[in-house]
């Protein structure tokens, strides 16, 4: 092996230490916890995973956070394919610095911005909605999924479109026929992130939400704080949340580099 | 060659209608707050830019922003050349790339909140796999809660942790898309590694360098959940970076104007460098 | 520069290749003289590119060895061989100027800056880049990126060959044919040894002195353009080159004549190998029409302006004749006539008649 490929794996070392740490932790007893330090559980016991299953709110928490962030997804991405093919295939007035306006949604400071996103979403009677997070969450995943689809798109010949037009194909049936086939790669992996970034977000998804749609997460803080330190709980809800995303990670992990490499800036 | 239409704006439609929904009311709302005064009871009062002057003026913002400064900085400068030099150490094809794309994506998809509590978990001095270390076997004192700098140094490595994937897989897409050729040809013309690195591979990745740059300095600037569940700001104000403070005085003291007017400084501050930023690093392209 | 001689050269990608079909290239001995314009002509897969990246070093051949001027440098980095290459695709360093960009090969080799003054200008003055010093590179046509990749082998006085893999594909049409006169100026002017790869005929036949054909990692035959194009040495080069290629039509053998579909026809000299399968050859050029000679129906006339290409049917084998004028009609049943100086017998597609006398 070369020196050279130990950088990657002392990172990936880095990486997992704390992930398993967690993992340890979440399948020691809290006695065990509190006791002392030790490197692999004692006692291996499942209770802190029993008690999240058998809890409807905890596991109606992983439902909410998996509605939501699905919701959050088909419409980011319904939203984002005709806009990504208008700037593949078009000039248009103001083009050039749409990318960049929608990008600035990312820096509005959120903390400050939940509370005005509380008031409107109570005011459009959205309050407490899974539809209400996903749609909040669009603010930052339809310009992701917008400048992705686009980078793909980019990459398929004019000539396609073309050819279609001429074989009688109306635009509605080509795109869903023709041109979604050809870069479903890409979709994918617009679709990748945006589950990501919809599914680590908190702040919002704390704000908009009460009982009938609380995402996993923020259930999480809940109990910490008001059962006192039930470390062992904290970790196993913890590694279940990692547990959806490395599922989806897995299924796109030959377009990953790929989808970033295809963006344009 | 693109055509010109200007009918495409149909098709950005909904994206706008979308976006600007979740964007502009907000930002009015809190233009709103900004410029008045409130006592409870839903009773405004018009303030004009008194609390834009007091903020500006105010030593805590400064301390604040300072902090966040400093946080934000140390973290570019150790995460972009990292994540560059990971990618560059990464094999080009085979086996372990999607094995190591897989892992180091990993800590991208934990929830922020999750995040900060596996921190706090790993960094407790007394059961902590990391705090443990660190006090019984390299016997350094370290304790989070109390000390300032161990505050910091941890809020730091824990970002490292967090968001140094991002610039790998960045700079590794961008690795991956120099043909073969560029590399052939600089072998032929005696280029020395340092030499392929800087004419070929850092223009190559300037792309993604650049996306990767601007998110991360943004992503870091609006910087919350993560730093406020590991240390709740603490110990003191020491790791009360910008958002934490917000928060503070817009829910802990409901000073609703003056929160509203630091967030649209901040968010000035933010456009500002983004902007700046963008047109220096795409002003060379046709 | 060098005389670049390939020993017995074979490669194979494969880590332990098994048999003969695991090789990508078979065989191969050549040898090219100092100062000459060389061409690797042959379809795409054939291993031409593989066997110049086996030159210039980018890749080491299985068995075999690659002499420069008699001194084996198979084991040497291409940065050692004193070798330039221009790819398919313009390569520049984006972020340098036109002049960075010539000047690079030379401060790498630490040439001392005054002497690298002298050399970019001249050669930029050779290949009309002296406008365009100052511009960034990235800016550039493709044509001048491939002229900057040409002058960065072209700078360094001390290369042993300059390679080109198939260096016009990007480039326009009406490009194509300027940039191809370049380069033989150039190599007129500078005498470096320069091989040329390309699946283009065109390009092949009107820069080189001597021309390597390539088929499935054989070298199937080597010569200057007018006897690849007079005496093919197998079926392949035959219909290769030209336009359109060699005819072919299978025959009989007997007695050291060739008969087709039991009509004799007159050959260049007697038959001296034997094969399983035989074919005549012989080009469109030497086909006449007229009162004698082998059957055929007219199928197909087209005019191309400035002959005519006529396409028959001789019982069931096509057959092209190019002519200069009086085209029969279409249907028309005809004699094609064979030149029987340029008419030959292939087996198992390689020739199998004898040279007549010159």
């Amino acid at each position: 092996m070369r020196p050279r490929s130990l950088v990657p794996l002392i990172y990936i070392l880095f990486l997992l230490l704390p992930i398993y740490w967690l993992v340890a932790m979440s399948f020691k007893t809290t006695n065990e916890i509190l006791g002392g330090f030790s490197l692999f559980p004692q006692k291996w016991t499942l209770a802190n995973y029993r008690a999240i299953f058998t809890d409807p709110t905890w596991y109606w928490g992983y439902i909410n956070s998996i509605l939501y962030v699905s919701i959050n997804t088909l419409i980011s991405l319904a939203a984002a394919l005709p806009a990504a093919y208008a700037f593949s295939r078009y000039r248009f007035l103001g083009d050039k610095h749409l990318f960049f306006w929608l990008l600035t949604n990312r820096m509005a400071p959120a903390a400050v911005f939940a509370l005005p996103f509380f008031q409107l979403y109570s005011a459009v009677g959205l309050f407490d909605t899974h539809l209400a997070v996903a749609l909040a969450h669009c603010l930052f995943n339809i310009p992701l999924a917008v400048w992705i689809l686009e980078g793909f798109m980019s990459g398929v010949p004019k000539e396609l479109d073309e050819t279609a037009y001429v074989d009688g194909y109306s635009f509605p049936r080509f795109f869903a026929t023709i041109f979604l086939p050809t870069i479903k790669a890409g979709v994918g992996v617009a679709a990748f992130f945006c589950f990501m970034f919809s599914w680590v977000e908190l702040l919002l998804a704390k704000t908009l939400t009460a009982v009938e749609a609380k995402p996993i997460a923020a259930t999480m803080t809940r109990t910490a704080s008001s059962a006192g330190y039930e470390l062992g709980l904290l970790a196993a809800a913890g590694v279940l949340t990692i547990i959806p995303g490395a599922i989806v990670i897995y299924f796109v992990r030959n377009y990953i580099a790929k989808g970033f490499a295809l963006g344009r800036v | 060659m693109k055509t010109e239409n200007q009918r495409a704006w149909f098709f950005v439609l909904p994206v706008l209608v979308l976006v600007a929904f979740n964007a502009l009311v907000p930002l009015m709302t809190v233009v709103n707050y900004s410029v008045q005064e409130t006592f409870g009871n839903n009773q405004f009062f018009w303030a004009g830019l008194r609390w834009f002057e007091e903020i500006l003026r105010s030593e805590r913002f400064h301390a604040a922003l300072g902090r966040q400064l400093l946080f934000t900085v140390t973290i570019l400068i150790i995460e972009i050349p990292l994540g560059v030099a990971i990618a560059l150490a990464m094999p080009r094809r085979g086996f372990w790339v999607p094995v190591c794309l897989v892992l180091m994506a990993l800590p991208l998809l934990i929830p922020w909140n999750v995040v900060g509590a596996m921190w706090n978990i790993f960094t407790l001095p007394d059961i902590g796999l990391l705090g443990w270390t660190l006090n019984n076997v390299l016997g350094i004192d370290y304790n989070m809660t109390q000390s300032p700098v161990a505050a910091w140094i941890t809020v730091i490595v824990m970002d490292v942790w967090h968001w140094t994937s991002l610039v790998v897989l960045l700079a590794y897409a961008g690795l991956i898309s120099i043909p073969e050729a560029y590399y052939q040809a600089a072998k032929i013309d005696g280029a020395s590694n340092w030499s392929v690195f800087r004419y070929i591979q850092l223009p190559k990745m300037k792309r993604v360098l650049t996306i990767a740059i601007l998110l991360r300095f943004m992503d870091s600037f609006n910087i919350y959940t993560e730093p406020f569940t590991l240390t709740g700001g603490g110990p003191g104000n020491s790791t009360t970076l910008l958002s934490i403070d917000l928060v503070k005085i817009a829910l802990g003291q409901f000073d609703l104007g003056p929160a509203a007017a630091m967030s649209l400084i901040y968010f000035a501050i933010t456009l500002a460098v983004s902007w700046l930023f963008y047109t220096l690093m795409t002003r060379d392209e046709p | 520069m060098a005389e670049i001689r390939l020993d017995r050269l074979r490669h194979s990608y494969l880590a332990n290749p098994a048999g003969e079909a695991d090789y990508a290239l078979k065989e191969i001995n050549l040898t090219w003289q100092d100062g000459g314009a060389f061409a690797l002509l042959g379809p795409s897969g054939c291993g031409k590119t593989t066997l110049l990246n086996i030159i210039s070093g980018l890749v080491t051949p299985s068995d075999g060895q690659v002499l420069f001027d008699g001194q084996d440098v198979t084991p040497l980095p291409p940065d050692r061989r004193n070798i330039a290459q221009v790819f398919q695709f313009p390569v520049i360093y984006d972020t340098m100027t036109v002049h960075d960009n010539l000047a690079f090969p030379l401060r790498n080799r630490g040439v001392a800056p005054d002497r690298v003054e002298t050399r970019i200008t001249e050669i930029a003055r050779m290949l009309e880049l002296e406008d365009q010093l100052g511009t960034r590179a990235a800016n550039l046509t493709p044509d001048a990126k491939q002229k900057i990749s040409m002058g960065r082998g072209l700078v360094r006085d001390d290369v042993n060959v300059i390679m080109f893999d198939e260096p016009l594909t990007v480039i326009d049409p009406e490009l194509k044919w300027k940039l191809r006169s370049k380069l033989k100026e150039l190599h007129q002017q500078i005498a470096v040894t320069m091989i040329y790869v390309t699946h283009d005929q065109t390009e092949a036949l009107t820069f080189a002195d001597q021309v390597v054909v390539m088929q499935d990692g054989v070298i199937v035959q080597m010569g200057t353009p007018v006897e690849l194009f007079d005496r093919p040495q197998h079926t392949f080069v035959g219909h290769f080159i030209g336009s359109p290629g060699m005819n072919l039509l299978p025959c009989e053998v007997s007695d050291g004549g060739a008969t087709f579909h039991g009509q004799p026809v007159a050959l260049e000299g007697p038959i001296i190998r034997n094969g399983g399968d035989t074919q005549i050859g012989i080009r469109p050029e030497h086909v006449g029409i007229g009162p004698h000679g082998i059957p055929a129906t007219v199928r197909k006339v087209a005019d191309v302006g400035r002959h005519i290409v006529v396409e028959a049917d001789a019982a069931g084998t096509s057959v092209n004749a190019i002519i200069d004028r009086d085209p029969p009609e279409r249907g028309a049943q005809v004699h094609l006539a064979f030149d029987p100086a340029r008419t030959r017998v292939y087996a198992d597609g390689w020739i199998a008649t004898e040279e007549a006398d010159p």
